[in-house]
């Protein structure tokens, strides 16, 4: 069921600020979600004054200065720093993207970062992907096959067939959309969530997989994937570029296709 | 995890900043909730209009009131405005215009068509 406010354990309080020092001019202030386990209480917005002229480009770069430098307690998941992993998502300034290929000068002022939203916080901007990695292993990510293995190659694929995979196969499941969309928000508990579909999508249109038709009847569902309203919140946010709403679309017609037959 | 934790839920639409789309696809729903409770009004004239004339005198000075003279305009609006989206919506369920690059411009398009559909029908009054 949809809840408008947060509970009473996870409203924001005003938490701490840590000045630049004296003399810097060229600064930039980032506003942080903190909460940690340990201490009992409520996730509070901590400030932090940086010195741009010593820090990189990117938002990633600001937050790893600020665990370097200021405050290094601060707890979040980043790898490889350039937008392949998926680890670094996080809402900055009101939109989910990865923190790594987003830079600073695309905001004109304060920056305000936020875990991915909607989601259980393990500690300060890490949320808990467990429920969102279960629901991935749920629709069968993996190839599956009816007919044997050719005996002496791979299942070989034509450059066109190959090419009905652009604009999917680039998804690393960083979550951004997922958790952008307010249809998510309120039934991610049945709600695949454009993420998942997305990869879904993937599999049915595989040439190589042959288990498109019980894929489809997984799918088949008023809450797994009828809970699309066509939003968009999930296109526009996606740091990748892709178009997990169109994915979306393409199933459903699939799936009105079978029944016309 | 055996024991109930007690992690907080990240803020969500307290911090979110929807996009156009999403806007419009959230007007969508509340003028929709809106105009089936605008129906009573319509009713409300119906049954002055079969009252005969005086509950239709009425009816007329109360709908010339300017505030019920501005929501029914609003009310007219609000159709246009969900007929638009509407249509909007079957243009998607055929897998049409999806692209990125247009999405805000479409929202405007409905914007602005409801805008002229609700002036012509002014213009016929």
């Amino acid at each position: 069921m949809a809840e408008f406010t947060l509970p009473k354990n996870s409203v924001l309080t005003e938490g701490k600020t840590f000045k630049a020092a004296e003399g810097i001019t060229n600064i930039r202030r980032f506003e942080v979600y903190r909460w940690d386990p340990d201490s009992g209480e409520n996730p509070r917005i901590d400030s932090y004054e940086l010195d741009m002229d010593t820090c990189g480009p990117m938002i990633l770069d600001a937050i790893l200065k600020i665990k370097n430098e200021i405050d290094s307690t601060l707890t979040f998941r980043r790898s490889c720093r350039e937008g392949v992993c998926g680890s670094c998502a996080m809402t900055v300034n009101g939109k989910n993207t990865l923190a790594c290929t987003k830079a600073i000068d695309s905001y004109p002022d304060t920056i305000k970062i936020f875990p991915l939203p909607h989601m259980q916080v393990i500690k300060d901007l890490v949320p808990d992907m467990t429920h969102f990695y279960a629901q991935y292993a749920s629709i069968k990510p993996w190839i599956e096959t009816q007919t044997p293995a050719p005996a002496d190659s791979e299942r070989l694929q034509s450059k066109e067939d190959r090419e009905s995979l652009d604009g999917l196969y680039e998804c690393v499941l960083c979550a951004c959309c997922s958790t952008s969309c307010p249809s998510y928000w309120w039934n991610s508990e049945r709600y695949l969530g454009p993420a998942v579909l997305l990869q879904a999508y993937r599999w049915l249109v595989d040439t190589r997989d042959e288990n498109t038709g019980e894929r489809l009847d997984e799918l088949e569902d008023p809450f797994k994937l009828y809970r699309c309203h066509t939003i968009m919140n999930c296109t526009d946010t996606c740091p990748k570029g892709l178009n997990p709403a169109k994915a979306i679309a393409e199933t459903k017609k699939l799936l009105v296709q079978r029944k016309l037959g | 995890m055996a024991k109930k934790n007690n992690r907080p839920i990240s803020p969500h639409l307290q911090i979110y900043r929807l996009p156009l789309t999403g806007i419009v696809s959230i007007s969508h729903r509340m003028t929709g909730v809106m105009l089936s409770a605008g129906l009573v009004l319509f009713v409300y004239i119906i049954y002055a209009v079969l009252g005969g004339a005086v509950t239709y005198a009425a009816m007329q000075a109360f709908a010339g009131f300017w505030l019920i003279k501005a929501v029914y305009w609003g009310f007219v609006y609000a159709l246009f405005f969900h007929l638009c989206h509407g249509v909007r919506h079957l243009i998607w369920d055929a897998g049409n215009s999806f692209d990125r690059e247009t999405l805000n411009r479409y929202a405007l398009i409905e914007l602005g068509a409801s805008l002229v559909l609700t002036l012509t029908v002014l213009l016929f009054i």
